[in-house]
């Protein structure tokens, strides 16, 4: 098992397996609801030019999230 | 046309009423593309009553020739709503808007590319109990990554009619309308289990809003699934609000589940995902291993790239003004003669009175002022549509948003607030797009304070007067106008930052958004929005400008003066003459005079026309407007208008004055019409008015004095 780890501090290209999602917020629920679950494979496919939003592949689509929501959904880096 | 035997036998085939149905399904699924091939150019484009969300309905035609009325509904990720425009959506089908009927069936448009996710709607959609057709979109994109989906499973597991289609090109839509013109079109018998912890909750909340609110059994089963998730669900707009025992009931549950820490919301969505994962892998095959790069990815490698992401937003940006000033000058041109033309015929067929002057100078001019800006107004709305259709609008979201947060905004903005370099009104008109009511609400107040087109002519006008054109280099006047396109642009980022630390001070800005795959834009679908957009500001401002500008000409016209008068006596005797020197203490100690009074009052209809009132008010004889005029006897004019005192009047410090006024204060007439109309109130124009002129006032007041003082 590799070690857990912040969805904003992904490694660009990396895949990892979402492990635990805030509870509150309608933003994590929005999310939840575009199919970013616990258990749902993600891939960190680049960040914006300044550095901030970032773009991730889940289920087969884009998506892009401001690193400030990304950093309270911990996931598990794929080995 | 012979019907195909087997519908026109059956006695059913034509019901006495044909069912309404809605268009739904996400941002991106093709959905407006399909709806457009069913209506055609047979649509009616409004609003719905109380928020500023399109409503769009079309006819369409069954198999028998009957037409059926088709409602495309908002796009949307979920019932539970997070924009006004899922809200309408929601409400919609639930039956809560009074002001339209709970459509009988629903089409559901989904990408066939990315059907887990879009899936999601649809199954919360078939709890509402109503019959659902499904249309299975972009099936030739599907085909070409590689996934085989097998349409005849996926109606088995939903127990709906699919249709694939490929609205593009028309595909499928034939077999879309036959199933449409069913009578008998089967509720779906797709059942999906409720997590066991949450079921009872479901149960109570159903029967209460069965018992309490009024609502049919099936509607109030997807009623009380949605009060788990929707937060909203409680307060919105057009809904009736909750029974009290309902609500009571709610929360004892809620209380209850935060207690053990069963996180609801969430069980509710993974058990939703997990029916529609099973059914995903029964139904979509991946037939060949093309899981690599996409040409979407490759295209987004080099636009969102680090180095070439900002030049290509750059070139992009700068074509799109480009062809803005360049394109639109022909059409303005033609307009402004024909206008011209127009009250010339107007003036040589009838007896001169003042029902020609109202004709002429009222309604032509007022009319000419609507229509001049049509051209500009109508490219942009296509450039508009072209970025958005392409998915190109997503990316420059995505690249900007970083610095759009610096002012509390999210990247969404930036599109709205860049087309207002051109004109405000389309970029005021393309804040649909951003979700959060209140970050719409600051785009739009600060939208007008980016230097639009209409202020060239003034900001042109006293350069001349300004700088002599012999002596000064022509670097020193672009130097001059990029001062005032960095005054407009600093003023807008000035003030969004400060509304959202102050008046409308909102939850933390979110910014979570789908990067659509790119597609070659449908030039029919962008033509016909620009076309539906152009429409909506022709008539809902236009109406309010034509009545404004009459009434501005009979300020101007009256009372009449003595006999022999000249045109400048003419306007100084009138009321707009004398609200002139009404407003003159107001403006003096911004070093106007009442004559420059008069241009600034007839100019709140539209900046240009600050020019042609100036002429009129300095008795320029045979001064030729619009936007070719030629400035150079104009400008010799001022030069030489004095104080009564004999000071020069118009000095290098009172044009640059003047210029910033321009710069600042609202001074157009359309831009407040569609700002009403956006807003919904009276309430954000008339602040706009006030705090953009207030803040006109203050900065010109500090720019005077502060010139005086450095001995200007």
């Amino acid at each position: 098992m590799s070690q857990a780890t912040k969805l904003s501090e992904l490694a660009v290209g990396a895949t990892a397996t979402v492990r635990e999602f805030p509870k509150n917020g309608a933003a994590f629920l929005r999310l939840r609801e575009m199919g970013l679950l616990t258990g749902t494979k993600v891939t960190l496919v680049r960040t914006a030019p300044l550095g901030d939003p970032i773009e991730i592949k889940v289920r087969g689509y884009h998506l892009t999230l401001r690193k400030s929501d990304a950093e309270h959904v911990l996931v598990e880096p794929a080995a | 046309m012979a019907l195909p035997a087997h519908i026109a036998s059956s006695p059913s085939a034509a019901p006495s009423r044909m069912p309404v149905y809605a268009v739904v399904g996400n941002p991106n699924c093709g959905k407006s593309t399909l709806f457009n091939a069913l209506t055609g150019l047979k649509q009616k484009v409004g609003n719905y009553p109380g928020v500023t969300v399109e409503k769009k309905v079309g006819t369409t035609y069954s198999q028998h020739g009957q037409p059926i009325t088709v409602i495309d509904l908002p796009g949307a990720y979920s019932l539970a709503a997070r924009s006004p425009d899922e809200a309408v959506t929601r409400d919609v089908l639930l039956g809560r808007r009074p002001d339209t009927p709970q459509p009988d069936r629903i089409l559901c448009v989904v990408d066939a590319t990315n059907l887990e996710r879009n899936l999601y709607l649809v199954h919360q959609i078939l709890d509402l109990g109503r019959p659902v057709i499904l249309v299975l979109n972009m099936m030739d994109l599907a085909v070409t990554q590689g996934l085989d989906i097998r349409v005849a499973r996926l109606e088995h597991e939903l127990g709906v009619p699919v249709i694939p289609c490929e609205a593009v090109n028309g595909k499928g839509v034939i077999d879309l309308k036959l199933a449409m013109s069913r009578a008998d079109l089967p509720l779906s018998k797709h059942a999906w289990t409720i997590p066991a912890k949450i079921a009872p909750a479901v149960a109570d909340l159903q029967a209460s809003l069965v018992a309490h609110d009024g609502k049919a059994p099936l509607i109030a089963r997807a009623e009380a699934l949605l009060l788990l998730t929707d937060q909203d669900s409680v307060r919105v707009a057009g809904s009736q609000p909750l029974h009290a025992k309902t609500q009571e009931s709610l929360a004892k549950w809620e209380k209850q589940w935060d207690a053990e820490g069963t996180d609801w919301a969430a069980m509710l969505v993974n058990s939703r995902y997990d029916t529609i994962g099973e059914i995903a892998e029964k139904v979509v095959l991946r037939s060949t291993a093309v899981n690599g790069v996409t040409v979407s990815d490759r295209i987004d490698a080099v636009v969102t790239h680090p180095m070439w992401g900002w030049l290509i937003l750059g070139g992009i940006m700068t074509l799109l003004f480009v062809s803005i000033f360049t394109l639109a000058e022909y059409p303005m041109n033609w307009i402004d003669a024909h206008l011209s033309g127009l009250s010339e015929w107007v003036k040589g067929n009838m007896s001169a009175g003042d029902l020609r002057d109202l004709i002429t100078d009222g309604a032509i001019a007022g009319v000419g002022v609507v229509v001049m800006f049509l051209p500009q107004i109508l490219i942009l709305f296509f450039f508009i549509g072209l970025l958005e259709s392409t998915g190109y609008m997503a990316r420059a979201a995505f690249i900007m948003d970083r610095l759009m947060s610096r002012v509390g905004l999210n990247g969404k903005s930036f599109i709205p607030l860049l087309s207002s370099y051109a004109c405000a009104i389309p970029g005021i008109m393309a804040t649909r797009t951003i979700e959060q009511q209140k970050d719409r609400i600051v785009t739009i107040l600060v939208a007008p304070l980016m230097s639009c087109s209409a202020r060239l002519p003034v900001y042109l006008l006293m350069i001349a007067a300004l700088l002599p054109s012999d002596r000064v280099p022509a670097l020193d006047k672009v130097g001059l106008m990029l001062l005032m396109y960095f005054l407009g642009t600093f003023g807008a980022f000035g003030f969004a930052w400060l509304f959202k630390r102050t008046l409308l001070k909102g939850e933390p800005p979110v910014m979570i958004m789908e990067l659509p795959p790119y597609h070659l834009p449908r030039m029919k679908d962008v033509a016909l929005h620009m076309l539906e957009r152009a429409w909506v500001f022709l008539r809902r401002a236009g109406t309010v400008i034509l009545g404004i500008s009459i009434v501005l000409w009979f300020l101007t016209a009256y009372p009449k003066p003595p006999e022999g008068a000249s045109a400048a006596q003419r306007v100084e005797y009138s009321f707009a003459g004398r609200a002139g020197h009404v407003i003159e203490p107001l403006i003096k100690p911004l070093g106007f005079d009442w004559r420059i009074g008069i241009g600034l009052v007839s100019s709140f209809v539209a900046r240009e026309v600050f020019v042609s009132a100036t002429a009129v008010v300095f008795n320029v004889e045979n001064f030729e407007g619009g936007k070719n005029a030629d400035v150079a006897p104009l400008r010799q004019v001022l030069r030489s208008a004095k104080w009564p005192d004999g000071r020069a009047l118009f000095t290098p410090l009172v044009c640059l004055t003047l210029m910033i006024y321009y710069v600042f204060a609202m001074q157009c007439l359309s831009t407040v019409a569609v700002v009403k109309r956006e807003t919904n109130s009276w309430r954000w124009p008339l602040f706009q008015i006030a705090y953009m002129t207030g803040t006109a006032w203050i900065v010109c007041f500090l720019v005077y004095h502060g010139g005086r003082m450095l001995g200007y």
